[in-house]
């Protein structure tokens, strides 16, 4: 089957309340990686999870060569040649990676697995792909641009010939984002389907030979020719209107000292760390993946208990035994992995904009008043501009960029100091990313003090007054928005033996 | 994107349609079950019938009510049907011994408080799986019940303490009122209350909840505590309707009160879970005990055709969410 083009029929896809997808018509062709972009509740995550079996469409087909595909599960998909290697990697941690390659059909004899068969073949399918790899250790200690290598190999072992790949970078070094495009490079003049949904438009520009834009679950346009399309193009095409400067960055006056970090010390760091944070300042905290920026975050919202070291909140001592003190002294944080610590899946966009508030506005803190839960849950929705046909829809219906609004909402809801975010906008599409931008400014302006932790270099230049760099645990460096260079950032970034 | 908000609030009306269908289409059935019962068999309807079918109810639907908060929060209790035998037992000894109501009561209610505070501790604060824990506990309270009865049936002999268990209230029996003051107290809890909220969002999403400043141990204790005391209460007024304390009695009960919370559509893994649930899946399992006996079938059968009814609600259940 390689050397046949995947297309999709007029492909339709509707959830409770929701249309996700509708008419989606287009062709990906054998020897091209054909990107799929879009705003967050554009569609391309369901399309991708149609296309691998885990959602039935509404209507429409899904077509490979001349054979019109019906996949009623995950596994017609894969027999049909096709492997979708989603954000979150589905591997099991516990088993070897040679096992997790094989799953499903471990060499065996009367159900004895055959560990040396076992290893030739693991070893023989991450060949020219990942050779450091030993197939007996453990995946858990694999690092997320290995797993994902591992997934890659799983899946050309099984014959794919249609890969689709969903955000694979985003949480990637720059090292492993340069060998995975050397792989889909390879796997194209294989003669493979690649498609690759990214927002991120280097990339696309990089190793993308078509592009096709979704919005609102609609096909906009797919370009043939990357070497015509300007970035530009792509970002009007895929927000319907021009953007500028997304980060919209104004200077703003800083007050006295709102948090002064004095001699921090915890699991995940290796030095004391000292630094402070203005009022009304942005302040941003840049590391590339394990330099210990989500560790200082468990520290400054309580989530951890820190090891030495002294807070500070606007002059007062600060002792944080658990994410409770934090948020009452008014140190709020959003966390990094938004459906695994931020949101509570089940429950509803009100409910869960309201659930750190309504102690404070409850008749003697525990009976709840029904006029505020509304008020609040209606008012946070609207500023916020979280899309939901209503408050009461179950949050895991809402696209990821409307779920980390209706987190911050929750926040605003609250008295608040400083605002702790974590890769405020992963996984975010553009339009609702300037939104994003556009809530972090006014609050830094109403006077609070955000610090703002991100792998993405340009959002961390784009929206800070000052940057923090991190690096294997310790604090490298820190340079002032008007010094700030991607070089002089990267330099401090990276640990000390890879620096040249 | 400030057009965008208003453009998308489109299907809302079907998605309401579905919603109603799907929290109200167990007690419909309920519903249903009930009129079967009472056109096919004879006497079912009969007030002879009806105070039994009330009463078999009210036991279970007590205690179904603070599993149901258990359940929502992510976890089980499987202590609750020795907390019953144990909180009837230590009311009947302490009646004996100090010819008090008040005191026995008061006794059997602290001790299902300390054995859920306990459950609570050791569960919220050691992070202790709540199956083990209350597996233990669920032996160690049998185990004490038969040691404070010394294995035989604690008799009573206040009259005043009957009126629990065999009392009635214009014509309806005492603790059939409980049954329902405690469903109307509880879905009002879990719905209307900062602790039911709480509750609902630990089942949900732990972390989440930590991190949205749930004060997550203090609610599982609390979650555990509630259950004790219920469990005690229950335990109350069975034995105020034997007479007597029992220290074998309610053996696998909390299976059937699990049972009945999942049947009605509570989630075992927590986050969904709804009062109208619970008594739903209480009537269920009671009427079609009650149909049962009226018919003579074997009690073997019976065990057969409760975890039939139990297997398919749950696979109903399952295939709704795909």
């Amino acid at each position: 089957m390689t050397g046949a083009a995947l297309r999709f029929n007029g492909i339709g896809k509707e959830f409770p309340g929701v249309k996700a997808l509708a008419q989606i018509s287009f062709e990906a062709r054998p020897h091209s990686v054909h990107a799929l972009m879009g705003e967050n509740g554009a569609g391309k995550s369901t399309l991708l999870k149609i296309l691998g079996g885990a959602y039935i469409p509404s209507s429409g087909s899904v077509q490979i060569g001349a054979q019109t595909m019906a996949f009623k599960c995950a596994a017609d998909s894969i027999a049909s040649g096709v492997a979708v290697i989603h954000q979150e990697l589905h591997l099991v941690p516990e088993m070897s990676v040679a096992e997790n390659l094989f799953l499903g059909h471990l060499p065996a004899r009367f159900g004895v697995v055959n560990r040396r068969r076992l290893r030739e073949q693991a070893l023989a399918c991450l060949k020219g792909l990942a050779d450091e790899i030993d197939p007996q250790e453990k995946l858990g200690r694999l690092s997320l641009g290995q797993r994902q290598l591992v997934e890659i190999a799983k899946a050309l072992s099984r014959g794919a010939h249609v890969i689709a790949f969903d955000e694979p970078t985003s949480s990637l070094s720059a090292r492993e984002i340069d060998r995975l495009m050397a792989i889909i490079t390879r796997l194209r003049d294989e003669g493979k389907v690649v498609l690759y949904v990214s927002h991120r438009m280097e990339e696309v520009f990089r190793i993308c030979d078509a592009v096709t834009v979704f919005k609102d679950g609609r096909y906009v346009r797919t370009f043939d020719d990357m070497s015509a399309l300007t970035h530009d193009q792509l970002v009007t095409c895929m927000v319907g209107r021009d953007i500028q400067d997304i980060y919209d960055y104004r200077p703003r006056a800083h007050g006295d000292v709102a948090l002064k970090v004095d001699g921090l010390l915890g699991p995940g760091l290796r030095e004391p760390i000292s630094f402070d944070v203005r009022k009304g300042e942005i302040l941003g905290l840049f590391g590339l993946v394990g330099a210990g920026r989500t560790e200082l975050f468990r520290l400054l919202s309580g989530l951890q208990r820190a090891s030495a070291g002294r807070l500070e909140l606007c002059g007062e001592s600060l002792n944080l035994r658990s994410p409770r003190d934090a948020i009452a002294a008014g140190v709020l944080l959003c966390p990094e992995d938004r459906k695994k610590e931020g949101i509570i899946p089940l429950s509803s966009v009100a409910e869960n904009i309201n659930i750190s508030a309504r102690g404070a506005h409850s008749r003697f803190g525990w009976l709840l008043r029904e006029g505020w839960e509304q008020g609040n849950a209606e008012r946070q929705i609207s500023a916020m501009k979280v899309k939901t046909p209503s408050a009461e829809q179950k949050i895991m219906y809402l696209s990821g960029g409307n779920q980390q609004k209706a987190i911050l909402g929750r926040w605003l809801s609250m008295p608040m100091k400083v605002l702790l975010l974590d890769e405020p906008t992963r996984g975010i599409d553009i339009g609702a990313k300037s939104e994003i931008y556009q809530i972090i400014h006014d609050l830094a302006a109403s006077g609070i003090a955000v610090i703002v932790v991100s792998s993405d270099l340009m959002e961390v230049m784009g929206i800070s007054d000052r940057i923090l760099v991190l690096c294997e645990g310790t604090l490298r460096g820190e340079q002032r928005r008007e010094h700030a260079t991607e070089s002089n950032l990267l330099q401090l970034a990276l640990p000390r033996g890879l620096a040249n | 994107m400030t057009t965008q908000h208003n453009a998308l609030p489109t299907a809302r009306k079907p998605l309401d349609m579905r919603a109603l269908l799907d929290n109200w289409a167990m007690l419909l059935a309920a519903l249903g079950i009930f009129l079967l019962c009472a056109l096919l068999i004879d006497n079912f309807l009969s007030p002879l019938n009806m105070r039994g079918l009330g009463l078999a109810i009210s036991t279970v639907g007590i205690a179904a009510c603070t599993m149901l908060f258990c359940l929502a929060s992510g976890h089980f209790d499987l202590s609750v049907g020795s907390v019953i035998a144990c909180a009837g037992v230590v009311a009947a000894i302490v009646m004996r011994d100090t010819d008090s109501v008040m005191l026995g009561i008061g006794a059997a209610l602290l001790m299902g408080l300390i054995v859920g505070l306990i459950n609570g501790i050791v569960i919220a604060k050691l992070r202790v799986n709540a199956l083990i824990t209350t597996l233990a506990t669920m032996q160690i309270v049998r185990g004490l019940a038969y040691i404070f009865a010394d294995g035989k049936a604690v008799g009573v002999s206040q009259d005043q303490f009957f009126v629990f268990g065999n009392g009635q209230l214009l014509g309806v029996p005492v603790p059939i009122l409980i049954t329902i003051v405690c469903f109307l107290f509880f879905g009002w809890l879990l719905n209307y209350t900062t602790y039911g909220r709480n509750t609902m969002a630990i089942g949900g999403n732990p972390e989440a909840a930590l991190l949205a400043g749930v004060n997550v141990d203090r609610t599982k204790i609390l979650i555990f505590a509630v259950h004790g005391l219920i469990g005690a209460l229950a335990g109350v007024i069975l034995a105020s309707r034997m007479t007597s304390g029992q220290p074998m009695i309610g053996q696998g009960f909390e299976l059937t009160v699990i049972s009945a919370c999942v049947l009605g559509g509570v989630s075992l893994s927590g986050g969904i879970g709804m009062i109208r649930h619970v008594i739903a899946g209480v009537l269920i399992l009671a009427i079609i005990e009650n149909a049962m006996n009226l018919k003579n079938i074997d009690t073997f059968y019976q065990y057969v055709i409760r975890g039939s009814i139990l297997l398919l609600a749950v696979v109903i259940d399952r295939m709704k969410q795909r």
